[in-house]
């Protein structure tokens, strides 16, 4: 291989989401001294020159490193897990790491019923408390008594829906949310977050559904500033939408770790659920396939394991 | 522990719903007969006969006691006969479609069933009611009732007995400072209340006697009107204390002019295969009298003898 194909090479089995562990192996297993000291002094990213005369790794890439190759242990690890087990150590990291409130919100509202009080209990057997006593504890107002609803659900799932009852709170939202226009209190409107957290997904759907017809717009493009009312509402209604919507923002070049984390969670949690929609609507929304954008961006067994994933129920 | 008493020899299944058959059948109704049946079987029984019941004589058990019962005694024979589950969740629909602000049921369902057993109760709540019961009660309560009200029965607490002494202590002085300002209906005070395990606030409120010399109940009586107040002195009573709770509950039942009939069934109803034992010994306690005979002396009929048999009156 060319000097400067392998340099590219190394560079791009080191980036992205995951790393190329063949190309490693192959590159610079074979590589002699020399070769490596050009890689380091040929990547500005991953090196910095010292004053003492030597080419040194850059701290911060060499974390982000651990991140990377770490990135098809954790994989394998989280799709390993028990469900319950894996969604209650998802709502506690994103309790302490944040907290990321839009974790808290996709577990609590896209999982069912049964699965959400299942990782409830698992929540007490690996924490010793609620999850409700937590999320009150660590989050603050205005977006607390949202929040810690939404973990308390345990929403009715069968078919029966009032539609009467959906179409005048449908009705309700439209004149709150334009009586909220401009300021960002409709969090703490306490009958827009009644219908949120108690209602059915199915009578949501149909509130979702009144509205349009009612405004003519989209709930949750009206919901647009107040982003936790939002992705409760896109979590709710449109799961599938909101997972391809994550997805894509996270698989940008040189995004947090908070972010690169969302692919692996998306992935291992919806693959047994509903991966063939979320590929759908991926396709049909950024114009390219799910599968192709993952070869992209991601490298080695996290890519081959992610690939794997969303091949399922092909 | 339970009131009830079953017999050592219990009849088959079979030979229950055949009696309680001919105590419907012919002129009137056998009211005896199916207080000495269903006042002495436990719920798995109960439920076997009603399964039983349906299969031999197509009709549901409940249906056939709604046609040959009233009044009192109907309502007590009609919640007891249900599974504790499925009773939970009729009378916390009860409640919500006629609640006030004086009604204390919901509370009472929530903070004094164990966390599975509310889990229970909104599981068969779906089931009868098509709705979950957070919905309904959010619906039907407003204001600071519905602020506390809600995440109480949407509650699943921690059930274990480890307690945080140092979350106890800071608790216990941010209870204090929001009491001493009246903030009564203050977030954080309706978060303790609302999500800490009954072990932490147990532990919350005896940090709480230690550093601030009195019960926390004792500081909020600021206003005896106050429903409010009322209903946050009853939530903590059922989550530390059921029984006293529920002797009081009997106790002002039993006291009131005529007798609140609706709330002597409703305690005697859910708790006789629970706590009734340790209800009818703080009854004794706080009012010198046995609890069967206080009974004895308010109610009459078929009523009282069906309340009687639940709290155990008279068997060995």
């Amino acid at each position: 291989m060319a000097a400067s194909d392998e340099l590219g090479a190394l560079t791009k089995a080191f980036s992205g989401f995951g790393v190329d562990e063949k190309s490693l192996i192959s590159i610079l297993g074979k590589s002699h001294p020399e070769q490596r000291q050009t890689f380091r002094k040929g990547t500005r990213d991953f090196f910095i020159q010292d004053e003492r005369q030597f080419e040194r790794w850059d701290d911060r890439h060499v974390i982000q490193l651990q991140h990377e190759f770490l990135r098809f242990k954790h994989a394998i690890v989280l799709w390993t897990m028990h469900q319950w087990e894996r969604d209650a150590r998802l709502l506690k990291e994103a309790l302490y790491k944040g907290p990321t409130h839009n974790v808290l919100i996709e577990v609590a509202c896209t999982r069912s019923s049964e699965e959400l009080l299942g990782a409830r209990r698992a929540y007490h057997s690996l924490f010793d408390h609620s999850v409700e006593e937590d999320v009150a504890f660590g989050i603050h107002d205005p977006e607390r008594k949202l929040l810690v609803a939404l973990v308390s659900s345990y929403r009715y799932e069968g078919p029966k829906v009032n539609e009467e009852t959906a179409k005048s709170e449908a009705k309700f939202l439209s004149s709150a949310i334009k009586g909220a226009a401009g300021n960002k209190n409709l969090i703490e409107n306490e009958e827009v977050v009644r219908i949120l957290v108690t209602r059915s997904k199915l009578h949501l759907i149909s509130v979702y559904k009144h509205y349009k017809e009612i405004s003519g717009n989209y709930l949750d493009e009206d919901l647009d500033g107040h982003l936790y009312l939002q992705e409760t509402v896109q979590c709710l209604c449109k799961p599938q939408a909101y997972f391809s919507k994550v997805l894509d923002a996270s698989m940008i070049p040189n995004v947090d770790e908070i972010k690169k984390e969302a692919v692996t969670r998306i992935i291992v949690t919806r693959a047994d659920v509903d991966m063939k929609q979320i590929k759908e609507e991926y396709n049909h929304k950024y114009g390219v396939s799910l599968p192709n954008k993952i070869e992209d961006v991601a490298n080695g067994n996290y890519r081959d394991f992610l690939l794997t994933l969303v091949a399922r129920g092909d | 522990m339970s009131s009830l008493s079953v017999p050592a020899h219990v009849p088959s299944v079979a030979e229950d719903c055949e009696q309680l058959h001919k105590a419907f059948t012919g002129w009137g109704t056998n009211e005896g007969l199916i207080i000495s049946i269903l006042g002495h079987r436990n719920a798995a029984q109960r439920k076997s006969i009603r399964q039983v019941y349906a299969e031999t004589y197509g009709e549901d058990l409940l249906k056939a006691l709604d046609k040959e019962l009233t009044n009192d005694f109907e309502r007590i024979v009609l919640l007891w006969t249900l599974e504790p589950s499925e009773r939970d969740a009729y009378l916390a629909n009860e409640a919500t479609k006629r609640w006030t602000s004086s009604n204390q049921v919901l509370m009472e369902i929530a903070c004094t069933r164990s966390p599975k057993e509310l889990l229970l109760a909104r599981e068969a709540y779906h089931a009868r009611f098509k709705r979950s019961l957070e919905e309904d009660a959010a619906y039907h309560t407003h204001g600071d009732f519905r602020k506390l009200l809600v995440p109480l029965v949407s509650s699943y607490r921690y059930g274990g007995d480890d307690v945080n002494l140092t979350l106890a202590k800071s608790e216990a002085k941010l209870l204090h400072e929001k009491i001493s300002k009246k903030a009564y209906n203050d977030d954080d005070l309706i978060r303790i209340l609302a999500t800490r395990s009954k072990a932490q606030i147990n532990a919350t409120l005896n940090q709480y006697k230690n550093e601030f010399g009195n019960d926390i109940n004792k500081h909020l009586k600021a206003d005896p009107k106050d429903e409010f107040l009322a209903i946050l002195r009853g939530t903590i009573k059922c989550l530390v204390c059921p029984e006293k709770y529920f002797e009081k509950a009997i106790r002002l039942a039993i006291n009131r002019q005529g007798t609140d009939e609706g709330a002597l069934t409703r305690v005697v109803a859910t708790q006789a295969e629970f706590n009734m034992k340790i209800i009818k010994d703080e009854y004794q306690k706080r009012n010198s009298v046995p609890l069967d005979r206080a009974i004895a002396k308010d109610t009459t009929g078929d009523y009282e003898k069906m309340l009687l048999a639940l709290i155990g009156h008279g068997e060995a």
